[in-house]
Parts: structure tokens; sequence; C-alpha cells
């Protein structure tokens, strides 16, 4: 403890010797990833960017943790919170857990919203979604009956971690609308915790325990990819079709293979762009967050927030082969 | 002080204490520390403030709380890998209590009491049915993790009361948190239970020589238990700390702790062979990797090179002195 007292002692003193510290003139925007090294961010990373030079005066810190653990994003915004950065944009590893930190951040003036996975409303100003749940649920088993045989057949669903908020979500959503497709049969959800090993193994599983399996729904990039390879090597290509969420680059092989025959995602680089817009505007204060207020976000429009502050960006967007070479070279 | 034995003097010690501290690894580690500090001020202008460095102890206050009784059992020749499964079930019985109403005084109590039941099983196995301890608490790191999974499955537990938020979002005066002060006391109370006891000097001989400590009348097995119990009771006050900085409960909290626990512990000197360590060396190495994370927080180093130079700090810590060594020798 005395060397805690003692740093804290020298951190006081020098740290009343620094007055004024530079002020950036910049609007400095942090977005913040689930985790790193994941396509999906690296490409919403890419629109931020894009907006960030189209409104001149933003500098984009592009940071998060290396697993998708709530304690190590807490300690993510703890650094940015230190660094006094004007907003933060982030894509939330727990919905719950992160509101305490959060809500520091906004108490000492930073703004803060949620995107792509959210955070509760008392952790942020809003949140942006890519697409609203229940027309990604109906997307992804819309997809999986269109490619069925008329007599229909046995669907499974290959889903990230059982905490995941947004998988969850789509899921739920999904089973809303299963009435509506009589030809999916709905057998099983295995989870394979977005990790490509694991997700590759339960794929494997679901093929053992369901002969009869026509399909996988995945709706994560990493499980959609780990699915059509597991589906690849069993060569059951033609057989069981993979769909659900993925990236195009991630995904092309596979489409082109016919181990996909198509799936859906939203565009990360305008869910990157339209957060960064949604941030700037608020940030400087030309905007406001509250339920049934209309946010500017640059080319894609304008988004308008409901009752819980939420707002959807665009409809999902359905890659098959005729436009999957155009996309796999862009994220 | 000499002893004359047939005229000649025979020294009590063969080096000087002022020069064996000087040599030793917790000045090392000190030296890092500050080096680390005095790096840390002069690349981001953010560090010397007292409320980010305040902020910034999160990172390692609970997992040092743990670390202080691993430490203890490491010395002892045990080791307990199941520290953040028992911090996912001790929160998840407090989520259960809360649900149904318990004031913060019994979640309190509830979490310590499911930590020290998490450590006296563990204890139980190792110490009752003489089985190793790296597989036991293999075995009840799933278990008690697996236990939260079935209770929550994809829910959380949200709604603690105002008063819990205390542990680990409060402050005791200015900018010392509620959690760096318990850090604190434990750190006092396991360095006086180590080094000031017989207690902690059985652990030692316990950890040198079981069979050894055994013939000279130790009771191991039950020493062996209380340092298990130990463990879990840390984990159990980990738990509340960390589910009241949260606020809420997920049955994947504290994913990874049990790793980051024992880096910290073995950073700070304690051979994983056991028999040798002290408290003070686990308290250094926290501070160590306290500021070098946030430290490199600051300056947005992706977490993937963070754990690269946290990986390389800790084997460089551990080689130098060893590469210095046989390079004095030649």
């Amino acid at each position: 403890m005395s060397i805690m007292g003692k740093i804290l002692t020298t951190a006081a003193v020098a740290g009343a010797l620094m007055t004024g510290t530079a002020q950036a003139e910049n609007l400095r925007i942090a977005l913040v990833a689930k985790a790193l090294g994941i396509g999906f961010f690296e490409a919403a990373n890419k629109g931020a960017q894009e907006a960030a030079t189209e409104l001149g005066d933003v500098e984009i810190i592009y940071t998060g943790s290396t697993d998708t653990t709530a304690e190590g994003q807490i300690e993510v915004i703890n650094s940015l919170i230190a660094q006094r950065v004007d907003a933060i944009a982030i894509s939330a590893n727990d919905t719950d857990a992160l509101v305490p930190t959060l809500k520091k951040a906004m108490q000492r003036g930073i703004t803060v919203i949620s995107w792509d996975s959210g955070v509760a409303p008392a952790g942020r100003q809003m949140q942006l979604n890519p697409s609203s749940a229940p027309l990604i649920g109906n997307t992804i088993i819309k997809l999986a009956a269109d490619h069925l045989p008329p007599e229909g057949g046995e669907v499974a669903v290959l889903s990230a971690t059982t905490t995941s908020t947004n998988q969850n979500t789509w899921i739920a959503e999904m089973n809303k609308v299963a009435g509506d497709y009589p030809n999916v049969k709905v057998v099983g959800t295995v989870y394979g915790d977005d990790l490509a090993d694991k997700s590759y193994r339960e794929a494997q599983g679901l093929m053992q325990t369901y002969p009869n399996l026509r399909a996988i729904i995945a709706p994560t990039s990493v499980g959609i990819v780990a699915a059509a390879q597991a589906v690849t090597d069993a060569g059951k290509i033609g057989e069981v079709n993979v769909t659900g969420l993925g990236l195009p680059s991630e995904m092309a092989g596979h489409v082109k293979s016919g181990a996909s025959k198509s799936f859906a995602i939203w565009n990360p680089i305008d869910l990157g762009y339209s957060a960064t817009m949604a941030a700037y505007h608020l940030a400087k204060g030309d905007a406001k967050a509250e339920p049934g207020a209309t946010i500017p976000i640059g080319r894609m429009g304008e988004i308008t927030l409901d009752e819980n502050t939420e707002a959807a960006m665009a409809d999902p967007f359905v890659y098959d082969a005729g436009n999957i070479d155009q996309f796999s070279s862009i994220f | 002080m000499t002893t004359a034995i047939n005229g000649r003097h025979i020294p009590d010690r063969l080096t000087s204490p002022a020069a064996r501290a000087l040599k030793s690894w917790e000045a090392l580690l000190l030296v890092v520390a500050i080096a680390i500090f005095i790096l840390n001020a002069l690349a981001s202008p953010y560090f010397l403030d007292p409320w980010n460095l305040s902020d910034a102890s999160f990172n390692f206050t609970e997992k040092a709380m743990i670390a202080f009784a691993m430490a203890m059992l490491i010395v002892a020749g045990e080791i307990d890998l199941s520290v953040g499964a028992i911090i996912a079930l001790a929160s998840t019985v407090m989520g259960l209590a809360m649900t149904a109403g318990a004031s913060t005084p019994v979640l309190v109590l509830l979490g310590l009491g499911t930590g020290l039941l998490c450590g006296a099983f563990n204890g139980l196995l190792v110490a009752g049915f003489g089985l190793p301890s790296i597989v036991v608490t293999i075995g009840t790191m799933s278990l008690f993790r697996g236990v939260s999974y079935i209770v929550l499955g994809d829910g959380a537990f949200t709604g603690y009361p105002e008063s819990f938020a205390w542990f680990g979002q409060g402050y005791v005066f200015w900018v010392v948190t509620v959690e760096l002060v318990i850090f604190a006391l434990a750190a006092l109370v396991f360095g006086i239970l180590l080094h000031r006891t017989s207690f902690g000097r059985m652990v030692y001989a316990i950890g040198n020589n079981a069979t050894a400590a055994r013939f000279s009348g130790i009771r191991v097995e039950r020493i062996r238990f209380v340092l298990f119990l130990l463990t879990g009771l840390m984990s159990g006050i980990a738990a509340i700390c960390l589910t009241s900085r949260l606020g809420s409960t997920r049955p994947s909290i504290a994913a990874g702790f049990e790793l980051e626990v024992v880096t910290i512990v073995v950073l700070g000197g304690v051979s994983i062979l056991g028999g040798s360590g002290s408290v003070p060396g686990v308290v250094l190495a926290a501070l160590v990797m306290g500021l070098v994370t946030f430290g490199l927080g600051l300056l947005n180093v992706p977490g993937i090179v963070m754990s690269i130079v946290t990986g390389a700090l800790l084997i460089s810590v551990i080689a130098l002195p060893r590469l210095w060594a046989m390079a004095r020798r030649r």
C-alpha cells in the first residue's frame, strides 16, 4: 500500500504541476470493437475513417480488447476516459456489465453511443442497430427456406456464445416467424462461442446428430465460415446448405463451391460510417439523443430514434453467386 | 554478530541483509515498476492524473486479492485453477439472492460463504482424498462455472441494490477506492500470515519437502485444506467486488482470471515448483501488470500487442536473472 500511496501522491503533485494539457483541436471519436482482429470491425473502422475524412475535424481512435470479455472492454473504456476523448461509439460484449463504466464516461462529459451489439439504456445515449432484429430474424430463416427441397427439411442453428446479445435476439425473432415457413423444421441450436475450431466441431456434430439435416443457419461471421468448411470437408455440398450472416470476403470461396447458396449481412462499412456520424453530431451538440429525434448520418440519410432511443440503419443485404465478387474485395 | 568456535569466527549470515535486499527479486521488480511508471508518464500526458490512476487500479485489484492466497498455495506446492469459476458461482448465488430480495449484508455473506464452500470442496478433494490439485481444480473450474451456466443460461442478473455498488464503485476518500483498500488490507494480512507466523513457516516447509514436513510433525493435510479455504474466501471477496463493479452477473464473468492470477504470482517471484516467494513480490507484480496494461491502453495499443508485451515481460523478468547468473559464472 505504501508504494501505491507514494505513486498516488507523486501523481497528484505532478498532476497539479501539469496545467493546461494540450487540447486537440479535432473531435476525437473512439470506435470500440467487441474484439480486435475480426474482419467485421476492421470494415467498420474503414467506414469510420471515411466519415472522418468527410467531416474533416475528426480523429478516429479504433480500439478494442483482445478477447470478447466485458472486463477487457472496461479496461479499454477506462483508458479512453483517461484520454478525455469526445465520444465513445462501442459494440458491447455485455449489455449490463459495461453500464457503470459508461455512466462514468458520460458523467465526465463524454458522448456515449452503442452500435451493433447494444448497451442497456442507462449506459448510453443512443443505440444504432445495423438493421432491425425482426428483419434479420426473418431474413436468415427465409434464406434457409429458399433453398430447401419442396417437401422441406431439417434445419439447425449454429450460434456464437450463449450470452451473445445479438445472436440471441435474432434467433428469438427467427422463431417468432418460423410459422410462416412450414417447410423449415428447426431441430436445434448449438454454440460455437465465435471460435473457428469450436464452431467447426459443433457443425460436424450437427451433421452427425441429424443425418437428414438440409441447412445450417449460422448468424455469426465466424460460425458461418466454420460451418461451410465442415460441410465441404464432410463432402455434403449440395446436401447441406450453409446460410446466415457472414462477410463476403470470407464467404466468397464457399459461395463459389456451393457450400453456401446465399447469405446476408448489412454493410459494416456503412455501420461504422453511420455510428461515427451520429456520435459526431451528438458530441457537437447539433443533435439530441431523445425519443423521436432525428439525426443526420451523411450519405446514409438520417435515423429516427424510437422510445428506447434506438435506431435502425438499413435492411440486411443478401449476397449470392451473382454479386459476391463485387463485395468480397471490399470487406 | 558472530559466534566463536575453536577461535574461529563464523558469521551468522554470508551476506548482509541490506546487500541481500538489493539483489532480491523484489528490488528488481521495484526497479521495473518505477521504470514503467516513468516511461508511461513520458509517453502519455494523461498518465499522471490521480483519477486516471485510480480508475486504472481496477485492472489489477480483484486479481491481486486472489493472487495473495494463490501465492501461499503455490508456495505450498499446490495450485487452484478454479478461482475464476468460483467468482462466477459466487456471483450467481448473490444474483439469485438479490432476485429474492436479499439486502446488501446478506449478499456479502453469501458471496463469502460460496467462496469458502468452493474452497472447502477443492480442499477436501486435494487434502482429504490426496488427489493432485491441478487435476481437481481443472475439474472444479468446469463444474462451478457449469452450475452458473445452468442457472443463468443466456440470461443475466441485474438490478443490484444501490448500497451494493459501494464495493466495486465506491471511494473511501479522494481517489482511494474501496477495492484499493481491500487490496492493501489483504496484502497486509497475507504478508503477516506468510512471513511472520509459524503457519507461514509451515507453508514454506511443505512446499520445500512435504514428506520432511510431515515427519517434523506438521499437519500437512490440514494446512493444505486451510490454504484452499483461503483461496476460496479471497475469490469470494473478489466476486463481491467484481459483481458490484459490473452491477450485473453473467456466467461468463471473470473468464480467464485464473491464468492472470497465476501470471501475477509467478511474476512476483513465487517459484511455480513451490517453496519460495514473498507477498511484497506479488504486490509489486500486480502493480507492474496494472501499470503496463494501463500505459499501453492510454497509447491505444491494440490488445493483441498488449498480450505480447505482457508475455514478453513475464519471460524476460524471469529469464534475466538466470542469464545474469550464467554470465557471471563464466
